[in-house]
């Protein structure tokens, strides 16, 4: 469970969050909409440490972050956010694969380094993982290898490799032309099944009515509705 | 293949061109005699790095030149009906300037050499030397004797008398300056030094930690004249023959305290005299296998002292640059000051600094403080091309390593030094290459690499055609593989980099 409490972030003067609360329950799909610059992007990262906030608290399972006034966090703060990180596992909209590594690599990468898992049983979970999205043949191919559609779902199986309680998921579709899209869409939907925890930033009606089961919409700082995905759009 | 060939067209054209300067440069179409009456001035060249008592700045007014070969020139000048001028030139290449036409004679402690009995024509001498060993006080091993200094490390001028009495006995170590060689005896690096008794009076007797062991053989300083210009050289022959011969020539050494018994000889100087300085002539020799495999070595020590420096500075680098970026603010500022300091000052200079300067408190070997000084250097420069890759990492690789879980260290770790080293790859070979050849630089703290490999065999076989063209040949050979593979290294990265903007 994600509880954001009362959450204030500016930056420099202008306010991106104004007094943010709001819960994400366990195994459920949460969909954040909003106009663009509504604050959604640095609430996701808010709750995975990226960003520091200047008011209120965030607690993801029991873990709990404080305000902060600067970016360098302290030795208490940097153990808490790196617990936190492994709970929640983040996808963004441009992927962020690492370019140096090929699609194999980028998904083993942090259970051997982060985790201390055995090189030999990462590689065979990140072939199942990369299966499970539909990328089996995809493999060795380094990120500039791959299509848009296809990073991204390497992306996925990347965080999804850390077996994180939660997955947050800024724009996981919009840079993508509709082909791709569905192909995305297709794996969330299948998470989402399966029961994961999702928060999900989102444009698109569509993804919030297929998979979501909540939604909230973030305008100006501020949550100004909540709800079912049909009442929220 | 069509490549390889037409570079060698290219290089073939640009000897050629250089041939035909060199051949303009010598044809003086009017006597030198005359050409110089006409200009009413005399050119004469020389060093003033070489310093008290030859030609050097009057402390007084050091715009105003002194020294007792000003007064010798202005002496002749005054004989031939013109004025002398000095021009400045680095004692190393005072012959060659000479052939070019720079100026019109040489006066700077020429000493009469083999050599450059071959390639230039000496006038009657000015001045008499001996060649004078000093050896630390105390030091009974150091004999007056050339042949007792068979393995001694002994310390002279490059191209000197002394060096080339030095050759296949002892182990000479040649220095460009004149303080430097008295300055590593004292420090314990050689045994001995040989150099012209003028020197050694000014330079190595006033040092208590040195004695005079003595003296091996005698010498003459004389004026060089282009072969060209024979009746010049009559006329200054002359001319000293009336400046000696009035007690002037004495009085100017007196006034400079070189005068003593030796230098009786100058006056009643003959023919016959001049004949025994000069020795039978004898052609110069060609460059043969020997020299080949002096330059070999040569270029052996440029790749050793290149490697080991560039070995040294990409770990400094990749440290100063981490710190810059990531060690904190104390740390990231002394970095900085690292970092400005060395590309902000002369790598000739920190080499200096930390042979002899350095010296009373760490004795550090030619060859390791070659390394060391190169090393320190680069690493200001290859922080910077570090510092430039790491923040050519787009910061969405650092953030998704982070939501992962991973420390800013592993971060930095495992993604993004290996892509900013990827992208450093070309700048740093390109680096080495500039390395190969600023190494050397190191020839001023005795490292004989292979450029100075090059001006020793130049003035041995009388020509820098040979010589030069050999060691141009042994740079290339080494510094155009490593920019033919950094320009493909390049070229793959542009494309990948285009690969993964297209995504
Ligand atoms: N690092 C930053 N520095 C300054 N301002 C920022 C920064 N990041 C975001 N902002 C500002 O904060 C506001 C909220 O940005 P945010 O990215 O959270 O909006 P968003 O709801 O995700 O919008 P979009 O739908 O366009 O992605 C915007 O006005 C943006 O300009
Ligand atoms: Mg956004």
């Amino acid at each position: 469970m994600i509880v954001v409490d009362n959450v204030e972030k500016a930056f420099e003067s202008r306010v991106v969050l104004d007094g943010v609360s709001v819960r994400f329950d366990r195994g459920k799909v949460s969909a954040l909409v909003g106009p663009s610059g509504g604050g959604k992007s640095t609430l996701l990262r808010c709750i995975n440490g990226l960003e520091r906030f200047d008011a209120g608290r965030i607690e993801v399972d029991g873990l709990v972050l404080g305000p902060s006034k600067t970016d360098r966090p302290s030795r208490a703060d940097r153990a808490t956010l790196r617990a936190i990180r492994l709970k929640a596992g983040m996808v963004f909209q441009h992927y962020g694969l690492f370019s140096h590594m090929s699609a194999l690599e980028n998904v083993m990468e942090a259970p051997i380094h982060v985790r201390g898992v055995a090189p030999a049983v990462a590689r065979e979970r990140a072939k199942l993982l990369l299966a499970q999205v539909g990328l089996p043949h995809r493999r060795n191919a380094f990120p500039r290898e791959l299509s848009g559609g296809e990073q991204q779902r390497v992306a996925i199986a990347r965080a999804l490799a850390m077996d994180p309680e939660a997955l947050l998921l800024d724009e996981p579709t919009s840079a993508l032309d509709p082909e791709r899209k569905a192909e995305v869409v297709g794996v969330l939907r299948d998470l989402a099944k399966q029961g994961a925890t999702m928060i999900i930033v989102t444009h698109e009606a569509a993804v919030v009515r297929e998979i979501a089961d909540h939604a909230i919409c973030l305008r100006d700082g501020k949550v100004v509705a909540a709800g079912s995905p049909s009442e929220v759009l | 293949m069509t490549r390889c060939r037409v570079l060698f067209l290219a290089l073939v054209v640009a000897v050629v061109g250089l041939l035909g300067l060199v051949a303009c440069g010598r044809t003086t179409p009017v006597s030198g005699l005359a050409r110089i009456r006409a200009a009413g001035v005399i050119k004469w060249g020389g060093d003033i790095q070489g310093g008290e008592p030859y030609v050097y700045g009057d402390p007084k007014s050091p715009d105003r030149l002194i020294g007792f070969e000003v007064e010798i020139a202005d002496a002749i000048a005054r004989e031939l009906g013109v004025r002398a001028e000095f021009v400045q030139n680095d004692w190393a290449n005072l012959v060659p300037s000479l052939e070019r036409g720079s100026f019109d004679i040489v006066m700077n402690g020429l000493e009469v050499t083999e050599a450059r009995v071959g390639r230039v024509r000496f006038t009657r001498p000015y001045c008499v030397f001996t060649e004078r060993l000093m050896a630390r006080a105390g030091n009974a091993s150091i004999a007056p004797d050339l042949l007792a200094l068979r393995g001694k490390k002994v310390g002279t001028l490059a191209n000197s008398l002394a060096f080339e009495m030095l050759r296949g006995t002892a182990t000479p170590v040649v220095y460009d300056g004149v303080e430097e060689p008295y300055l590593d005896l004292v420090n314990g690096r050689t045994d001995a030094v040989l150099l012209d008794d003028i020197i050694a009076t000014r330079y190595g007797a006033p040092r208590p930690e040195l004695q005079v062991v003595g003296d091996l053989r005698e010498g003459y300083y004389a004026i060089a004249v282009r072969p060209s210009d024979p009746d010049l050289a009559a006329a200054i022959d002359d001319a000293i023959g009336a400046i000696a011969a009035r007690g002037e020539l004495r009085r100017i050494l007196e006034r400079s305290h070189l005068w003593n018994d030796r230098q009786d000889r100058l006056i009643g100087w003959t023919a016959a005299d001049q004949t025994r300085m000069l020795g039978a002539p004898r052609s110069p020799p060609p460059i043969e296998r020997g020299h080949v495999m002096l330059f070999l070595r040569g270029a052996g020590v440029t790749l050793l002292v290149s490697t080991l420096a560039m070995a040294l500075a990409i770990p400094l680098g990749l440290l100063l640059s981490l710190a810059r970026l990531h060690g904190g603010p104390v740390l990231a500022r002394l970095a900085g000051a690292y970092v400005e300091i060395y590309r902000g000052t002369p790598v000739l200079l920190q080499l200096y600094l930390l042979y002899y300067g350095l010296a009373p408190v760490l004795k550090l070997g030619a060859l390791p403080a070659a390394v060391i000084g190169l090393g320190m250097n680069y690493a200001a420069y290859e922080a910077e091309v570090y510092r430039a890759g790491i923040q050519a990492v787009p910061k969405a690789q650092i953030e998704s390593a982070l939501a992962l879980g991973m420390s800013t260290r592993l971060a930095l770790r495992r993604v993004v030094l290996p892509q900013a080293l990827r992208h450093a790859i070309p700048n740093v070979t390109n680096d080495f290459i500039a390395l190969l050849k600023d190494s050397s630089l190191v020839s001023v703290i005795t490292v004989v690499e292979l450029t100075k490999q090059m001006t020793i065999t130049a003035v041995d076989v009388r020509s820098w055609i040979g010589p030069g063209l050999l060691c141009a040949g042994l740079y290339f050979a080494m510094s155009y593989p490593l920019g033919r593979i950094a320009r493909r290294l390049e070229k793959k990265l542009e494309g990948e980099r285009e690969a993964e903007a297209a995504t």
